[in-house]
């Protein structure tokens, strides 16, 4: 073990996370309901990720298989320095393979792979409140989470229709969960909320600058809102990805030159590169081998 | 109008400190009736109306509501929830500056068609055509649907509040002077325009101003206040025809005539 992760296992001192686990435990059962939590100074900025980091290392064990996404990716600014930071504090294993991780801290995107029993999700989330810029008193929207007045999270996306013909929330799309609490599932595409109905993970939450935790259980209903005569879609790509033409996954737009050169590759680096290991070509590398020959 | 009471209202008093908002005030409210509660600034006009609305909670007294199903609820016994429940779909609220009652940021559809989401309305384009009936019953032009109400004038913001609250068809509508701020031609519009709307419907109204024209035209019965108290009440023409108390007869006597 390394001398810090010797010293005191993932950061944070054992009655903290003691109370993070009491506040999970709590969201856990009431899913999607805010749990607040006394959170701590982190050493990263606050919208860096300290609310789910605070949450990883509470439930981290010595046994367990770290991976760190951002933005689909392994290899941004922010998943590095995550997986640095535990593998320093808590010298666990860590991974970029999807399959082969038991905690998986994300921010923005939800793995492409489906998510199995023995793996937990935590999500990175910024602003926990889905009535934040609908109802700016706080005292306000706690009575309305309270009391199910959820009227007012209809009133914004009539008003996305109104102005631009269909429901133009792209992330951060709220989510009805178990029938019940109306809830942020942080600022992931809503191209992504399908998969968190009846995940078979576990999905945790957590807000460190507005010191909340809340989470979905597996196996639980989560229903994206909208209108009966304008029902809940995602978005579609017209082109697979250019570099493992894979179909029906979320991809980042590229630009490549300026004069308007520009390719679609899929948002998670590691179901692309799976993909190409098993020889999933697209037509950009297509183009590429026979530029080569 | 049904020979039973809608509203009734029994020594409610609300003291800031030992100061007075309104003390020991009693009436009753029938289906339909609109009662104006006049008096000058200070007399505890706004107090009595924010307590009745249950805004305020009153340091004693109570209020009972006729629900829809016939009994009498008291509504400072009711849960939260009831009580908001109630006064999204059976009552309205017009405040005086329309900006506390409208959400300025969203358009004028959205901010009618708020109540009926509340209730559980899911269906865009009802929701979009009850909101569009409605501008076009407050005369706000159905091309100003999309707009947002920062972009209306007083006058317009005034009905589009007025709507706002109507679209659930309430059966009583408290109204903080309605007609503040606006001026004299628009308020004659506006007040043809409730009058209307109050006999359309057969709403109830209790509504508070300082402007005894509004109350002759709009009420059926009247209250007039000082210190407080309820020093005066009647019908709205034996009241302005024939006060009795000096206070009255002060009040009637100080409208300029032009």
């Amino acid at each position: 073990m390394t001398a810090l992760a010797d010293y005191n296992f993932a950061y944070l001192d054992e009655q903290t996370k003691r109370m993070i686990r009491r506040a999970i435990l709590k969201a856990i059962a009431i899913p999607g309901y805010q749990v607040p939590f006394a959170s701590r100074e982190m050493p990263m900025p606050y919208g860096w990720g300290t609310g789910g980091v605070q949450v990883t290392a509470a439930i981290l064990g010595p046994h367990d298989v770290l991976k760190v996404i951002d933005q689909g990716a392994d290899d941004t600014t922010n998943a590095v320095s995550i997986r640095a930071f535990f593998q320093k504090v808590a010298d666990v294993a860590v991974t970029t393979k999807t399959s082969e991780a038991t905690i998986i801290q994300t921010r923005h995107r939800i793995p492409e792979e489906t998510l199995g029993e023995n793996q937990v999700l935590v999500y990175q989330v910024p602003i926990p409140e889905p009535l934040r810029f609908l109802e700016p008193r706080e005292t306000e929207t706690r009575q309305m989470h309270a009391l199910e007045e959820y009227g007012l999270m209809h009133v914004k996306l009539y008003e996305d229709i109104a102005r631009h013909g269909r429901i133009a929330t792209t992330y951060a799309y709220p989510v009805k969960v178990a029938g019940r609490y109306v809830m942020d599932p942080s600022p992931t595409p809503k191209f992504d909320n399908p998969k968190m109905n009846q995940s078979a993970a576990l999905q945790l939450f957590g807000a460190g600058r507005e010191k909340r935790i809340y989470a979905v259980p597996p196996y639980t209903d989560v229903v994206s809102l909208d209108f009966e005569d304008h029902p809940f879609e995602v978005q579609t790509f017209e082109k697979p990805c250019a570099l493992c033409g894979a179909r029906h996954v979320y991809l980042d737009e590229v630009v490549l030159d300026d004069k308007g050169g520009r390719m679609f590759v899929c948002s998670d680096t590691d179901y692309c590169e799976t993909r190409r290991e098993e020889g999933q070509r697209g037509e950009m590398l297509a183009d590429m081998k026979e530029a080569a020959e | 109008m049904s020979d039973q009471p809608l509203l009734n209202v029994r020594g409610v008093s609300k003291f800031y400190g030992s100061r007075i908002g309104c003390t020991d005030v009693s009436f009753d409210l029938w289906p339909g009736e609109v009662l104006a509660i006049v008096g000058e600034s200070g007399s505890g006009k706004t107090t009595l109306l924010n307590c009745l609305a249950t805004r305020l909670m009153p340091t004693t007294g109570c209020v009972q509501y006729r629900m829809r199903d016939g009994n009498l609820r008291d509504l400072y016994q009711m849960s939260d929830a009831e009580r908001r429940f109630l006064m999204r779909t059976d009552w309205g609220f017009v405040h005086q500056n329309p900006a506390d009652g409208l959400r300025m940021t969203v358009s004028a559809g959205a901010n009618v068609g708020e109540r009926l989401m509340a209730v559980g309305n899911r269906h865009y384009g009802n929701i979009r055509n009850t909101a569009s009936d409605w501008l076009e019953r407050v005369e706000i032009a159905q091309d100003r649907i999309d707009d947002q109400p920062r972009a209306f004038s007083g006058g317009m913001r005034q009905r589009l509040q007025i709507a706002r609250n109507l679209v659930t068809s309430p059966r009583l509508v408290f109204m903080d002077e309605p007609t503040g701020g606006l001026d004299v031609s628009v308020q004659a519009r506006l007040l043809d325009l409730v009058r209307g709307l109050v006999s359309d419907l057969g709403l109830a109204v209790i509504v508070v101003t300082h402007d005894l024209a509004v109350a002759r035209l709009l009420s059926h019965r009247m209250m007039v206040m000082k210190g407080g108290r309820v020093i005066e009440q009647g019908l709205t023409d034996r009241v302005l025809d024939d006060p009795r108390e000096p206070y009255t007869q002060l009040l009637v006597s100080s409208i300029l005539q032009v």
